[in-house]
């Protein structure tokens, strides 16, 4: 189990060896800084605790700051636990270069937020009629239970709401390219989130991890 | 976002000829077969050139047994290994999409001559002039713009009498 905490750049394309436009997403992966580590003796389960991303020194709370101290590390913007197999120190840095090319990744990440949005678009429902006497229900979710009995909406009921800022998991990308210097990984197709949020990128946990 | 500019930097081709909507080119294109690589030609009208970066694609347009056919290039692909403009041509939109509803006389473009000279700017441009064509050349003096580079000493040659014509090659740039 491989893990990194990096933010998502944007989307280009890039031309590949045989001259073909391959889209990627590139994405800043790490440096990603241990900070701490949880035990399955002590903490029930395993776990690395990894630092990502600045911040001004000013806005961290004291509590926060004693816990840095206390790895001896930089203040990091970011605290998240990771599955990380195999040894790490504290202190220790991850960078991308711990995901080669043609490796197959999970990417999570929040989806762009999308405020409130009609049962049309939000679960694609297929809207009503133009014609045959109705007026004013062409995007009208119709039905949304019975009668007298149950006298009331199920949970989970599909209607309108407020869309996206959702966590999604996009499986199976594809490692085009990795650039070590730089932490960026350039991978094939898109990922969840708008350019500059925070993504989460784990070795995937589908496919063979073929190389392609 | 100034970082994927440098990812794309990186995959952009440094040289890309003149050449704009209008004109008439030759690609010349690498196609894989089997295990063997050969260049073919497309010879058309450039009608149109979209996108930036990485991105950036032009389309060219001819007429082969009758039929017209149009081949979108990207502009920056590896297997695009030569473009060669063959002649400018006169025209007052950026997109000419509207070849594609003409058929023959009416379809042609006129081509773009070498306009008057305006003698008094002449004189005062010439000097500096000479530095940008002197740089212009020496960039273009690589092996597959030899056409180019032969369009431009032509012109330097009748620059005494037409200098206006270098004028026109500067600012298609």
């Amino acid at each position: 189990m491989k893990e990194l905490i990096g933010t998502k750049l944007g989307m280009t394309r890039i031309f590949g060896p045989d001259g073909e436009e391959i889209p990627v997403s590139v994405i800043e992966a790490g440096p990603c800084v241990v900070v701490a580590k949880r035990a399955a003796e002590k903490d029930g389960y395993s776990a690395v605790q990894v630092g990502y991303g600045q911040r001004r020194k000013k806005l961290f709370t004291k509590a926060e700051l004693g816990h840095f101290e206390k790895a001896g590390v930089e203040p990091k913007r970011y605290l998240r636990e990771i599955a990380f197999d195999g040894e790490v120190e504290i202190g220790q840095e991850l960078n991308a270069a711990i995901f080669k090319r043609g490796e197959r990744i999970d990417v999570s990440g929040i989806s762009r937020g999308l405020g409130f949005q009609g049962a049309m678009r939000r679960h694609h429902f297929s809207g009503a009629q133009k014609t045959h006497g109705q007026s004013d229900r062409m995007r009208a979710p119709g039905s949304i239970g019975q009668s007298s009995y149950p006298s009331r909406v199920f949970k989970g009921m599909k209607m309108a709401g407020k869309m996206g800022k959702d966590k999604v998991t996009v499986l199976n990308l594809e490692v085009v390219r990795v650039i070590d210097e730089e932490n960026l990984i350039l991978v094939r197709g898109s990922v969840p989130g708008k350019n500059g949020s925070l993504v989460k990128i784990r070795a995937s946990s589908r496919g063979n991890n073929r190389t392609v | 976002m100034k970082r994927v500019m440098q990812i794309e930097q990186g995959q952009m081709k440094d040289q890309i000829p003149v050449f704009k909507s209008g004109d008439t080119v030759k690609v010349h294109v690498k196609i894989k077969e089997g295990d063997k690589e050969r260049v073919q030609v497309f010879q058309g009208t450039v009608i149109g050139r979209r996108g930036s970066g990485t991105g950036a694609t032009f389309t060219v347009r001819k007429i082969t047994y009758g039929v017209g056919v149009e081949r979108v290039f990207p502009l920056h692909s590896p297997n695009v290994s030569k473009i060669q403009r063959i002649r400018q041509g006169k025209v007052h939109q950026s997109k000419l999409y509207y070849l594609r509803d003409l058929t023959g006389k009416s379809a042609r473009i006129e081509e773009k001559l070498e306009e008057k000279p305006a003698e008094q700017k002449a004189s005062a441009e010439k000097a500096p002039k000479k530095g940008k064509k002197a740089r212009k050349a020496a960039r273009e003096a690589k092996p597959d713009m030899k056409a180019e580079t032969k369009v431009t000493a032509s012109v330097e040659e009748t620059a005494d009498v037409t200098p206006d014509a270098s004028v026109e090659e500067k600012t298609d740039e």
